[in-house]
């Protein structure tokens, strides 16, 4: 590790700068009058900063034996690594408590290879002796991707976005399996397709009868019978279904992420397999991935349940009036649907084995169990199907369900139209080649264990939405986690640092040093690159920064600069021309004249 | 501190004002109370005038803390005639008749949503008579509620007009002309206000219904015409319309004045998509009755000075209210009012310029005419009163919502205030059109659908005010008044996790700030 002893912020940040005797390094300026959670904000982007502009970058203490085993690995593997002692800053322990949150480890050292969390002294050995850590020094930018995303829901959507707004190349792999009665749909996952939006227009349909008899009560007159059509609603939601794939497909494109609409599986570290309709295969490498695939309803596995039954999967867009149905299951999903179900006229039924919405507050379960029931829903508690045999076909057909009490050996038996399963879900975790690269899943739940930052164990793969273990599965949970991951992810870019080193007229003549001075501008990418920071190293910089700072004051932008015509020569032209970003990492250096 | 001191200071003054109280009663002596002067003590201990929102919550609190309660209420036809039971504006002729007659004018768009949904209707008329009569069956058995209520808690009721006789003493006229002299140590006015008559123009008061009446009609108003920008003529005109009726606003100026004003133009804009005509810039002149019963309005173009006229069937006056002050003889007590405004002047306590009487609601200076301000302020001025807290009520960040068609609510500051009182460089507005999902196979148009965060710019961007457009505005805003009661910031807002799909998770999702300049009209489809 010889080759670069205990470097310092300072030359991380690109200026040479070096600490007078005595006097240790900040991480985190100490501006007064800022708050602790500005200063804390600003200290996660500069770490962040150092995670993302360093190959290998170290967090470490000097006296640490664990921290020296690291540091002679990457020297002995001839790597140049960025080493952070934060027994040597002044904020050492406030650098650690913000890793912690970043990283969820604690203790150091704590490594990050290629952008990736690698882990402490222990996973880094272990990654060394498996190839991992050899791959990820290796394939240093080699990947065609910042960012692959499979699963085109709620969740995987919004990481993608976020990611690519944040200016990373992002690619989202979608692909729905059709459903054993043959339904598939296009982007934007359960909640748009089989979820929440056509979930809550049923719903509205079904309100609007309840508000068509109401409405007699509030004076409108209509004598007519008033009938449902099934399919004039079905058409209307898929319709705007539709428009929603639609509108998911625009976006994707205006943001640049690439959208590729097959079934990804990992075939080997950072490598993809993706196979579309037709069975044609690519391969797409990525630097960090992110799991999304939701869950599917899950089938009873008894006699008649794929051949015959539907799921949710299937019911809105189901091309005929399900007619009498039967309902399985105590979930939400099922009583949503009885609920609407009945609401629009038809005979329902609902099969429940134990409780109802199991995980709510039961005396609120039992209160909606009983209002459906008071409007026409019929429960059968303590009953479980047993077998499902057609008798007729048709659309709907008929259909006996045979179904066995839980508690005793009573046994009935009733003839439906409609059979639609609710109950419960399966993570799509089992077939996209997460053995081939090592990463856990729960072998009973199919989920997925992540710690505090959706990271599951394999670093570079992080895992969004309802296939977490012990997560929320609600839409807006997904899109926000997926949001705020690929802040955490890619954030060091939430602002545009443009920079460049400059020669003062003055200095050519006298043959001064040609790059040593430096003019650099922060600004924020959201609010319109807004200048927020401005620093100039060289001649007369208190003349220069002066105008510049009342010009911030007025909420000074990069297009304002951009704007500005220069004086010529000064070195404060240098400032409206700046062209170079630092996340670009192309040269500064001024070379010839 | 100053709350700390307020408390036992509370309690000490009651006992001093009651003593203080007794000797001037045994000094002077006012005949009616004399009796009960000369046993040192009044008829009660606390006396309320007006049973409105405010009156009677504060009479009910006041009682179950154990005090001697009365309660005087009685309604003064209007010109029309139409007089109503106990509870006041809000049940009889506000918030409630107001709320169901919208219900109604939904359930219209609700009908013709359904198509869409599946629903074989046809187009369907709106009969009022059905409509007013359930209404008013309604309202009834709230009048009968309120009763039962006072009774429950051993609130004396006295049906009776009131007015002032001395500080402690108030004489009340029944409808049969019989006096009553009631005493009490400490008074309470809650009277309220009643719709003003622009009586300066010929024929208003002759031909013109308010408010007053409006709910109380027994046939349909048919082609109406609403004078009025405040919200009671906005939501009165939205309901018409949504009725079937063919109805016209005059505006003199703007629109919901005080509210935010660009949503306040969202709504009038929404309303005239829905068919309501509105006529801005204009004065009426005159009413006149034709020979056929229809009215005939004469009014002023402002900006041309042209006269222009037009027949209804209907004129509705909806240009302000006046508080129900001038019968109270408010001088004999020596309680001051605000000469311009005719309201009572009243401090934080809600203290008058006589130390033991006391306004609430539409009848204080410089309250907000809302019902649930009136409640919570009588509740706690009566809890004041028994020494039971110290709690001042908090007029800010009270939130409302205007139920016009396109339902607006709103809490804390709208926009121009918060420039007004921030500068603008120092504020932050986020905003966002949107489509709520029902809109969309109903395929209605969500042009004025629109949300507004109005916020701090300096981080973390504490909310000042929050105003929705959309459909059941109350339900959304209320939760969001209780965060911003409890110091929301924006950031805290952006980590909520929305509900979905709801119109509400919209304010959780509010992205594009009017700085940037970027649109915050709906993308993709």
């Amino acid at each position: 590790m010889g080759a670069v002893p205990n470097r310092r912020l300072g030359s991380v940040r690109g200026v040479p700068m070096s600490s007078p005797p005595g006097r240790r390094a900040r991480l985190s300026s100490p501006g007064t009058g800022r708050s602790s959670s500005e200063a804390r904000e600003e200290l996660r982007r500069r770490l962040l900063g150092l995670i993302e502009s360093n190959r290998v970058m170290i967090f470490s203490k000097s006296y640490c034996p664990h921290s020296a085993r690291v540091k002679e690995l990457f020297s002995s593997l001839g790597v140049e690594c960025n080493i952070l002692e934060l027994d040597r800053v002044d904020d050492g322990a406030n650098v650690q408590e913000v890793l912690s949150e970043i990283t969820n480890q604690k203790t150091v050292p704590n490594i990050f290879v290629n952008k990736v969390h690698m882990g402490g002294c222990d996973r880094t050995f272990q990654a060394h002796q498996c190839g991992l850590l050899q791959k990820l020094l290796q394939e240093d930018a080699a990947f065609e991707y910042d960012l692959i995303v499979i699963g085109g829901g709620s969740g995987g959507l919004a990481c993608a976005q976020e990611a690519a707004i944040l200016g990373k190349k992002v690619m989202v792999l979608d692909f729905v399996v059709p459903s054993p009665q043959g339904t598939s749909w296009g982007l934007g996952g359960t909640c748009v397709n089989v979820g929440c939006v056509p979930k809550k227009l049923m719903h509205q349909a079904a309100l609007l009868g309840q508000a068509l008899s109401d409405a007699r009560k509030f004076g409108w007159e209509y004598s007519q019978q008033v009938k449902h059509n099934w399919e004039t609603m079905t058409e209307a939601i898929q319709n705007h279904i539709g428009s929603l794939n639609w509108g998911y497909r625009l976006s994707l494109r205006e943001k640049a992420v690439a959208y590729v609409n097959s079934y990804g599986e990992f075939v080997e570290h950072h490598k993809i397999k993706a196979t579309n309709r037709k069975g044609q295969e690519t391969y797409y490498t990525a630097a960090k991935f992110v799991l999304a695939t939701g869950e599917r309803p899950r089938y009873l596995g008894i006699q008649g349940d794929k051949e015959y039954c539907i799921t949710s999967d299937d019911l809105f867009s189901l091309p005929y009036c399900p007619g009498k149905t039967l309902v399985v299951g105590a979930s939400y999903v099922a009583l949503e649907c009885a609920g609407f179900l009945a609401g629009i006229g038809l005979d329902v039924t609902v099969m429940v084995r134990s409780v109802l919405l199991r995980g709510f507050d039961q005396e609120m379960a039992e209160k909606v169990g009983s209002y459906m029931e008071q409007h026409g829903v019929k429960f059968l508690r303590k009953f479980v199907p047993v077998m499902v045999q057609q008798l007729e076909k048709g659309s709907p057909g008929k259909l006996k369900v045979v179904a066995k009490s839980t508690e005793g050996p009573e046994t009935i038996e009733e003839v439906y139209n409609t059979v639609l399963l609710a109950i419960g879900r399966d993570s799509c975790t089992r077939k996209i080649g997460l053995e081939k690269i090592g990463v856990k899943i729960n072998e009973k739940s199919g989920k997925i264990p992540v710690n505090d930052v959706e990271q599951t164990n394999v670093p570079y793969v992080y895992a969004v939405g309802d296939i977490l273990e012990g997560k929320l599965e609600l839409t807006p949970v997904a899109i926000q986690a997926g949001k705020l991951l690929a802040r955490r992810l890619f954030a060091g870019c939430l602002e545009k640092v443009y920079h460049t080193l400059f020669w003062p007229l003055e200095w050519t003549v006298a043959s001064r040093d040609n790059n040593t001075c430096y003019a650099k501008i922060i600004c924020n990418k959201f609010d319109n690159y807004r200048v927020i920071g401005f620093h100039v190293l060289g001649p007369n910089a208190g003349e220069i920064t002066q105008g510049f700072a009342a010009a911030m004051k007025c909420g000074l932008t990069k297009q304002l600069l951009d704007d500005t015509i220069g004086i010529h020569p000064t070195c404060g032209e240098v400032f409206t021309t700046l062209e170079i970003t630092k996340s670009s990492g192309l040269d500064i250096t001024q070379k010839g004249c | 501190m100053a709350a700390a001191l307020r408390g036992p200071g509370g309690r000490f003054r009651w006992r001093t004002w009651a003593a203080a109280a007794a000797a001037a009663a045994a000094a002077g002596g006012v005949r009616g109370a004399a009796r009960s002067a000369a046993a040192g003590r009044q008829d009660y201990d606390l006396l309320v005038i007006g049973g409105g929102s405010g009156g009677l919550a504060c009479a009910k609190e006041a009682a179950q803390l154990g005090k001697k309660v009365a309660v005087v209420d009685y309604v003064e036809p209007s010109p029309r005639g139409t007089r109503w039971g106990l509870g006041g504006t809000c049940v009889n002729v506000g918030c409630i008749p107001k709320k169901l007659m919208h219900q109604a004018a939904l359930l219209g768009g609700m009908i013709r949503d359904a198509p869409h949904y599946g629903w074989a209707i046809q187009p369907v008329l709106h009969d009022w008579r059905t409509m007013a009569e359930a209404v008013q069956n309604h309202v009834k058995s709230l009048n009968w509620g309120h009763r039962v209520q006072l009774q429950d808690r051993k609130v004396k009721y006295f049906n009776i007009k009131a007015g002032f006789v001395n500080e402690h003493t108030v004489c009340g006229v029944a409808k049969d002309g019989k006096e009553t002299l009631l005493s009490a140590e400490h008074i309470v006015i809650a009277t309220g206000g009643r719709p003003r008559y622009p009586t300066h123009i010929e024929g208003a008061l002759e031909y013109g219904i308010t408010s007053d009446d409006i709910f109380w009609l027994k046939e349909s108003p048919g082609k109406t015409l609403v004078v009025g920008a405040s919200y009671v003529a906005l939501e009165c005109a939205g309901f018409l319309t949504g009725l079937g009726l063919d109805t016209t606003v005059m505006i003199r100026s703007i629109p919901l004045r005080g509210f935010d004003q660009q949503m306040s133009s969202l709504v009038t804009e929404y309303m005239a998509s829905q068919g309501t005509r509105f006529l801005r810039g204009c004065t009426p002149s005159r009413v006149r009755r034709l020979p056929d019963g229809q009215l005939q309005v004469t009014w002023e173009d402002l900006t041309s000075g042209k006269e222009d006229m037009g027949t209804f069937n209907t004129v509705l006056w909806a240009t302000g209210r006046i508080p129900e002050t001038r019968s109270l003889n408010l001088e004999k007590a020596g309680v001051n009012i605000n000469p311009n405004s005719q309201k009572i002047l009243v401090d934080a306590q809600e203290t008058t310029s006589v130390p033991h009487i006391y306004a609430i609601g539409d009848v204080a200076e410089g309250r907000p005419e809302l019902t649930p301000t009136a409640i919570m302020a009588g509740k706690l001025l009566a809890q004041r009163l028994c020494g039971q807290s110290s709690d001042v009520m908090d007029y800010d960040n009270v939130p409302t919502t205007v139920f016009t068609p396109l339902e607006y609510g709103c809490v804390g500051l709208s926009e121009e205030e918060a420039v007004a009182r921030h500068g603008e460089e120092h504020v932050e507005v986020y905003h966002a059109y949107y489509k709520p999902l029902e809109f969309t196979v109903a395929e209605r148009d969500a042009s004025q659908c629109y949300i507004k965060m109005v916020c701090l710019r300096k981080p973390p961007q504490l909310v000042l005010g929050l105003h929705f457009l959309g459909p059941n505005a109350g339900e959304v805003t209320q939760g969001f008044a209780l965060g911003i009661k409890c110091g929301a910031s924006y950031v805290q807002v952006m980590r909520t996790v929305g509900i979905h799909p709801t119109c509400a998770e919209e304010v959780a999702k509010l992205r594009i700030s009017k700085r940037s300049g970027l649109d915050p009209t709906v993308t993709g489809c």
